[in-house]
């Protein structure tokens, strides 16, 4: 069938704009739906078929080369000790890096348009966790995802916060707006938080993904608010990014230690899980980091033709 | 940064006070705590738990930034 012959010929499913664009979509029935299409195609047997086919493909590609620690116990410190340690600072070339000292307003308008895929939904492909964790996790998690909600206040929800800074840029705020300008490699890193929060068995991943993504959060997020104050944006586009300076040195903490530490020593056969999902988030992240860092290094830009 | 009442705080008021101080990292801080500055002003508070500076070099004291992971600060 179609679906195993773009499988097969494939030879890098990550990178494959038509694979990664087609996953895309079939996660996106879960969470806004699109105009004009049935709602009732997020539940279509023969779809969620497919979907399957290129999740078995993807997570193939995935265990053969993304670096998992194998020696990690499973015990609460352990396991944050070794998720620090994974995502300890380097000296590296990093995209923040270039976002704080060289970042043309084109650039950063194509950074934006980036994080959008996923930023204008922040947080909700972990929220698919919640239910299937209890105790500890379950309360750690919840913790950082009302935070991330704005705490109750709607204003002070993330995805809001970032839709502000698009439109004070400039850049159209609405889902999906910039969607056919987005590269597979930007797409793969929404899709595989959406693959791991969308099945149980994947609920070690999940809390090990967002302990990653929090971990390498704080200090790149006050680098991205420098590069827009650099280039003479205010504070009703810099919020985002100074909001995440502060409230994601709350989250690593949380979410090391009282979701993905607590989670492995409480179901320890998860802990193989948990340090896979960190490592593919860092995996995925740093190759649209490589992608973005080579396209601006070369003067081009980073986004596809649309 | 403020928009009306402060949900975070009213909600956390209903906790009694926990502080926790993570191994090499910040102090997280939980319940009815206010914190004050040298001047003894409130120092706003947008969240209901907060992480205050351990080491030292957070660029937004008295919260934590996280780069007591950059300067290897330890709490042993």
């Amino acid at each position: 069938m179609l679906t195993q012959r773009v499988l097969g010929q494939a030879a890098d499913l990550v990178t494959d704009d038509d694979v990664q664009l087609a996953l895309y979509v079939m996660y996106e029935l879960f969470y806004g739906g699109f105009d004009g299409v049935d709602d009732d195609w997020e539940w279509d047997p023969e779809l969620l078929g497919v979907r399957s086919l290129v999740e078995t493909a993807l997570e193939k590609q995935l265990l053969a080369r993304v670096a998992v620690p194998d020696d990690v116990p499973p015990d609460r410190a352990a396991v944050a000790d070794a998720l620090f340690a994974l995502t300890a600072p380097g000296p590296g070339p990093s995209v923040a890096r270039f976002v704080a000292k060289k970042a043309s307003r084109e650039q950063l308008h194509e950074f934006l348009i980036h994080r959008s895929v996923y930023q204008l939904k922040e947080a909700d492909p972990h929220t698919w966790a919640i239910p299937r964790l209890t105790g500890q996790p379950k309360a750690a998690l919840v913790e950082i995802q009302a935070d991330e909600y704005g705490g109750g206040d709607p204003g002070r929800m993330h995805c809001e916060l970032f839709a502000r800074t698009m439109r004070g840029v400039g850049l159209d705020a609405e889902y999906g707006a910039y969607i056919e300008q987005i590269p597979a490699v930007t797409l793969a890193g929404v899709n595989v938080m959406s693959w791991f929060g969308l099945h149980r068995r994947w609920r070690g991943a999940i809390a090990g993904h967002l302990a990653a993504f929090e971990m390498t959060s704080s200090l790149p997020n006050r680098l991205y608010g420098d590069g827009f104050r650099r280039q003479g944006f205010g504070q009703d586009v810099t919020l985002y990014f100074d909001e995440h300076v502060e409230a994601d040195a709350v989250h690593e903490q949380i979410a090391g230690r009282d979701l993905a530490g607590a989670l492995a020593q409480q179901q320890p056969d998860l802990t193989h899980d948990i340090l896979f999902g960190a490592a593919t988030c860092l995996y995925l992240d740093d190759l649209v980091g490589r992608h973005l860092l080579s396209a601006w290094d070369a003067g081009v830009s980073s986004l596809r033709e649309s | 940064m403020t928009s009306g009442p402060d949900p975070a705080r009213r909600r956390a008021d209903r906790r009694p006070p926990t502080i926790v101080p993570c191994p090499d990292g910040p102090i997280l801080v939980r319940g009815d705590v206010t914190i004050l500055d040298d001047d003894g002003r409130p120092v706003p508070r947008q969240r209901a738990t907060v992480a205050l500076c351990r080491c030292g070099a957070s660029t937004i004291k008295p919260f934590c930034d996280g780069t007591h992971k950059a300067i290897g600060f330890t709490s042993a």
